[in-house]
Order: C-alpha cells, then sequence, then structure tokens
C-alpha cells in the first residue's frame, strides 16, 4: 500500500471522482495549471483538461454562487476556497443561499455542493492564512463540516463528501497537509461522516480534538503515560453532524475530558461539544471539562507557538481534571 | 437632477442591428399576454388585501405597473431554459406557469403552496417550472444563474439562463462577480435589470454615479441593451434577441428595462419618497392599458371579449384565494433540512 501526505491523498480523491464522475468539476483560483496554492490539484488540469479544472478570477461569491446554480441542476462541482480566510466574500452565499437551498425549495434542490479549503494555522502565515473559522459553519444549518486529521480519512471523507447529496464544507488543516503521513489504498474507498474515531484507549481522562489538533492531543496522552496517566483520545472528524454517542461514552467511563481545537476559545466548537457533554454525562464526571484553545485574538504571526495549543498545555489541563 | 434622473424615459436602442418592426403583433400574440398580466395583477391585488387582514405574514412586496416585463420576458423564454428571480417573483413564477392557487398557498403558508408553504412571498421555487427561486437576499442569486448557465452550456443542452434582479442588485458584490463569470467563461445568460427607480426608498442617482446599469457590461466586453418595459410585445421582442444570441452563441447580455412600481417598496412602504405627479406620470405608461389600448384600437379586438378574459381572471383568482383559505396550514419543515 502506498504511503500518502494530505496532499497527495487529497490528490488521489480528487483524480478518482474526476475520472468516476463526468459531472464533477474542480474550480477555484489558481487550481489549473497551477495546481492549487497547495497543490492539491496538481497534474488534474493535464489529465481532465481547463474545461473540468478551472480558473476562476478572484471572486469567491461567485466561485460558491456559480457551484451552487452547477449543482441544483445536477452537477457535482468541487470549489476551492483559497485558504479558509478568504471564504468570507462567500459567507453570504454559503450561508444564505448553499445551506438553504434544499430546504428553500421544500426538498425540489438539492445542492451538493463540496467547498474544499485550507484551514488553521501552523504555518506563520499570520491573520490571514491561519484561522479557524469553522465554527461559523457548523452553526449553519444545512451544512455538514469536516476536518480529516490524516491522509487515510482525508481521501475516504472527501469521496464519502462527494457521494452524498448535501453540501459540504471541507477544511483541511494545513498544519499538516506534509507533515501528516501513512498508508492510503490506491482504490476507491469512502470513511462514513459523522463518525469519531478512537485514536487511542484509555480509563482516566478523555481527550478530544479534531484535524491538526489530533497529533497534539496523541502527543499529550503520551506523555500523560509517561507519569501513569490514562487517557483515551478521539478524533472527532466530522464536525456537522458530529458524534455525540462515541464521546458520551468515552466521557460517562471517565469522568474527566479535555477539548482542544485552535479555534478561538469563546463560541468555539468546543463549547457545544461540552455543554452536549454536561447535558448528557452530568451524573458521571468527576471534574469541570477543560478546554485548552486559540485565544480570543486575532492569530499572531511572530507568536503563533504561543497561540497554538500544544501538549503540555493539554497535559496541564489533563492535570487540572485529576487534581480538582 | 432628481427630476431629470426620473422622468427621463430613455428608450436607447444600443443594437445598431435592431430591427424597426419589434412592436408589431397580433390578437394570437397579444391577447394571452395581456390576460397573464391581468392575472398577476389581479392576483397581487388579492395578496395586498389578504395581507392587509393577516393572511400573510411578514413581507410582501408588489410588481404592480411592472407586469410587462416578466411577461413579456417571460415569453421570450422556452419551458426548459432556466429562470431565477428576486424577491418580487409572484409574476415571474406565474408567468411561468405556476398555478395562482399554488402561489397564493404559499403566500398564506400552506401545505399546498409551491414550497409547501415554508417560504412565503419572498422564496418560492418550482423545479417542474425551471423556476430556481424566489430570492431574499439581493444579488445573491445571481452567480447562481450563471451556474446554471454553465451547467448547460457544459451539456450542450443549448438552454438560456435569465436572470432578474433590480436597480439595487446593481450596486452589490454577487452582482459584479456573476456578470465578470459569465463574460469570462461565455455562458448563456441573459441578465435582466428591473430598473424601478428606486433601491428600496432610495432613488438611482443616490445609488449609482452611472445609472444606465448597462454601462456594466462594457467592462466586460458583453453585449448590451437598455429600454423601456412598458409594452409586453416590445419587452418580449427586445429580450428574444438576447435569448436567441446566447442559445446560438453562448454570449450573454445585461438587459435594463425602465420601469416602475406603482406601489411602495412593501406593504409597510406609503413611498413618501416620491411625489404624486411622479407617480401618476407614470400610471400613463401602465402597461395593462397600453396593452388593452393596442388590442381594442391597433388590432379591432372586440370589447366583450376583453371582458370576458377579465371575469375568466376574476374567477381565477377567486378561486386561488378560496383554495389558499382553505388549504391545511404547512405543518413540518424538518425533513428539507439536509437530506437524512
Amino acid at each position: 500500500m502506498p504511503t500518502m501526505n494530505i496532499i497527495q491523498a487529497v490528490n488521489n480523491a480528487l483524480r478518482i471522482q474526476m475520472a468516476a464522475e463526468p459531472k464533477s468539476i474542480i474550480l477555484g483560483e489558481d487550481v489549473g495549471k497551477f495546481g492549487g496554492v497547495f497543490r492539491a490539484t496538481s497534474g488534474l488540469y493535464d489529465e481532465f483538461g481547463e474545461e473540468r479544472v478551472i480558473d476562476t478570477p478572484l471572486a469567491e461569491a461567485g466561485i460558491i454562487g456559480a457551484a451552487i446554480g452547477m449543482a441544483v441542476y445536477g452537477m457535482r462541482p468541487i470549489p476551492e476556497i483559497q485558504f479558509s480566510d478568504f471564504i468570507f466574500p462567500a459567507f453570504d452565499q454559503i450561508v444564505n443561499e448553499l445551506a438553504k437551498f434544499r430546504y428553500r425549495s421544500g426538498g425540489q434542490y438539492p445542492c451538493p455542493v463540496v467547498i474544499r479549503t485550507p484551514v488553521g494555522g501552523g504555518i506563520r502565515g499570520g491573520h490571514y492564512h491561519s484561522q479557524s473559522p469553522e465554527a461559523l459553519f457548523i452553526h449553519t444549518p444545512g451544512l455538514k463540516v469536516v476536518i480529516p486529521s490524516n491522509p487515510y480519512d482525508a481521501k475516504g471523507m472527501l469521496l464519502a463528501s462527494l457521494r452524498q447529496d448535501d453540501p459540504v464544507l471541507f477544511m483541511e488543516p494545513k498544519k499538516i497537509y506534509r507533515a501528516s503521513r501513512g498508508e492510503v489504498p490506491e482504490e476507491d474507498y469512502t470513511v462514513e461522516l459523522g463518525k469519531a474515531k478512537v485514536v487511542r484507549e484509555g480509563n482516566q481522562v478523555t481527550l478530544i480534538a479534531y484535524g491538526a489538533m489530533v497529533s497534539v492531543i496523541e502527543e499529550a496522552a503520551a506523555k500523560a503515560a509517561e507519569i501513569g496517566i490514562s487517557c483515551e483520545v478521539i478524533d472527532l472528524r466530522t464536525l456537522m453532524p458530529f458524534d455525540i454517542e462515541t464521546i458520551t461514552e468515552s466521557v460517562s467511563k471517565n469522568g474527566r475530558a479535555v477539548m482542544v481545537h485552535e479555534a478561538p476559545q469563546t463560541c468555539g466548537f468546543g463549547a457545544e461539544v461540552c455543554t452536549s457533554l454536561y447535558e448528557r454525562c452530568m451524573a458521571h464526571l468527576e471534574a469541570p471539562i477543560q478546554r485548552v484553545c486559540g485565544f480570543d485574538t486575532p492569530f499572531p504571526y511572530s507568536l503563533e507557538h504561543e497561540y497554538l495549543p500544544n501538549a503540555d498545555r493539554v497535559l496541564g489541563a489533563i492535570r487540572k481534571t485529576l487534581e480538582w | 437632477m432628481l427630476a431629470g434622473a426620473m422622468s427621463s424615459r430613455a428608450d436607447i436602442r444600443i443594437e445598431p442591428d435592431t430591427p424597426e418592426n419589434l412592436e408589431a403583433t397580433t390578437e394570437e400574440e397579444l391577447l394571452p399576454l395581456y390576460k397573464t398580466m391581468l392575472s398577476i395583477r389581479r392576483l397581487e391585488e388579492a395578496s395586498a388585501k389578504a395581507y392587509s387582514v393577516g393572511k400573510i405574514g411578514g413581507f410582501l412586496h408588489l410588481a404592480i405597473g411592472q407586469e410587462a416585463v416578466c411577461t413579456g420576458a417571460v415569453a421570450a423564454l422556452r419551458p426548459e431554459d432556466y429562470i431565477t428571480s428576486t424577491y418580487r417573483e409572484h409574476g415571474h413564477i406565474y408567468a411561468r406557469g405556476v398555478s395562482a392557487r399554488a402561489i397564493l398557498a404559499e403566500m398564506w403558508g400552506k401545505k399546498t403552496g409551491v414550497v409547501k408553504g415554508l417560504g412565503g412571498s419572498m422564496h418560492m421555487f418550482s423545479k417542474e417550472h425551471n423556476f430556481l427561486g424566489g430570492h431574499g437576499i439581493v444579488g445573491g442569486h445571481v452567480p447562481i444563474a450563471v451556474g446554471a448557465a454553465f451547467k448547460a452550456k457544459y451539456h450542450g443542452e443549448k438552454r438560456v439562463s435569465a436572470v432578474f434582479f433590480g436597480d439595487g442588485s446593481a450596486t452589490i458584490g454577487g452582482f459584479a462577480e456573476g456578470l465578470a463569470l459569465a463574460a469570462l467563461w461565455k455562458l448563456p445568460v441573459v441578465f435582466i435589470c428591473e430598473n424601478n427607480q428606486y433601491s428600496m426608498g432610495t432613488p438611482l442617482y443616490r445609488t449609482t454615479a452611472a445609472p444606465d446599469i448597462t454601462q456594466r457590461a462594457l467592462a466586460h466586453d458583453m453585449d448590451r441593451d437598455r429600454f423601456d418595459g412598458d409594452d409586453v410585445i416590445k419587452v418580449k421582442r427586445r429580450i428574444a434577441l438576447a435569448v436567441e444570441r446566447a442559445r446560438e452563441t453562448n454570449r450573454p447580455t445585461l438587459i435594463e428595462v425602465r420601469t416602475y412600481r406603482f406601489r411602495g417598496h412593501s406593504m409597510s412602504d406609503p413611498g413618501l419618497y416620491r411625489t404624486r405627479e411622479e407617480v401618476a406620470e407614470w400610471k400613463k405608461g401602465d402597461p395593462l392599458v397600453r396593452a388593452k389600448r393596442r388590442l381594442i384600437e391597433e388590432l379591432g379586438v372586440d370589447e366583450e371579449k376583453i371582458k370576458a378574459i377579465a371575469a375568466e381572471v376574476k374567477d381565477e383568482i377567486a378561486d386561488a384565494v378560496r383554495f389558499a383559505d382553505t388549504s391545511p396550514a404547512s405543518d413540518s419543515y424538518l425533513p428539507y433540512v439536509i437530506k437524512e
């Protein structure tokens, strides 16, 4: 089985989809000959031609709006927003048009657009190449939100997104685009949306994260193990709809939990996860759930390492749940 | 400047090769279009009445005075062509063939409405009629219509995507980006600006330095046309030129039809920002009056025949009101959020 990084796995999934489904096209800024700013669409222009791998002007509202018009009449467009920081000109299209199209038309016009966009910090990109705006879209009924943490899931969940009938925001953690490597089957397969994954089993504290932060909580779990603390590590994978069952089961068992994401803490997705857990496993909790998140500031350039959660901060939160 | 900007009724032929006899017609052509316009007007009058007694909630935007634009434009399209419209879309969807019953029931929030009572006045869709909304976000629908045209061209279908919008849309980003993409990708789109002179309560000269909306086409090397929307046959003919160009050559066109709504922006708007004289002046160009006069004076149609049509329309709308009144209320919206 070949080894791939996330970029290669995404590229491989796109190639499979484009070959299998003539109604799929890719559109976005520099996705053509250039191959995408992170090279996710590399080689696809040569293989599928300029009619199907389409460079667009800088016009995010136009890109998403056009993709909606294609999708409601049966196409399977795959728009790319070059950085999730650039998604805001298309915010109206995504929130008001795309997410509500099925509802607004009483089910007459499903709108299966899969928007791919790199997300998060870790590449010293500063304010406008580092943000994690996922909570804004999880807060939008009608939209599914997916953030994979490894190449296998990236390919399988991208193909799964392309084979269901609702709009999906597929966010790719750019910090680990190349750093995360693993075995990925060459063939076509899907990974079911809406299912979290227990990455590591443990019986004292449950650690929950998604995307690039999964490797951070894995590292924290390893460090905790060295000092005799057993942590369960859960990768949420799909944020909307999220797998409340899996985390409820784990937190009910362990009675302690730490939620980690790199987006700012206030009204971040962790707030929803924690509230849902309090609603379901209050009687089992031994300590308040801890959150380790980005701070309520713009994303910093030179102090990125201070802003982003790391294993030591997570370890501190783990101790707090045990010492409470 | 205010008076000048609003009273100039320019009918500028921008296409050099526009044929001269564009307004010639026959009874067979004009009579059904007159009937459609009359139905739209009566339908909207009935909805205004229903709104005043609380049968329709929220907002209601009438296009009384603008009927020749939607009626003429839809008549220039084929059933397989796509239509995307604004929140002032009652006329467009009716002209497209959706029944007065389904339209009024939608406004009433009834299960029998065209979108099951989920959307109301501003948010109607009918896939069966290739009617892609009914959009409450001004200008947001323009790139969506462009995407529908992309799909038609991609599959070699020779379908045209017509998109209606108001002068208020002409200043917003979604419109600008949709226009740019249609021109760049050479897509079969007909952009139809229904310039009713006001972006809600603000006159055009206060919202744009270039009140000739079609000038925006020049930036994209796009064809354009601009004319008054008081004559349904003229509207049909002029738009047909753009429709056929789109169908045969994939060239988009930006059209501005100058028109006027006789009532306020919505039911809560008494229209205090314009003078009685101005409204009276525009009412002289009432498209229904004009069509009726042409039928009688120019085409020699018997007045009794026109009265009979008026009676038919009256019955049609009365039936639709009864239908909306007696239909069951919308009772479920959850199944439509996502598929599962």
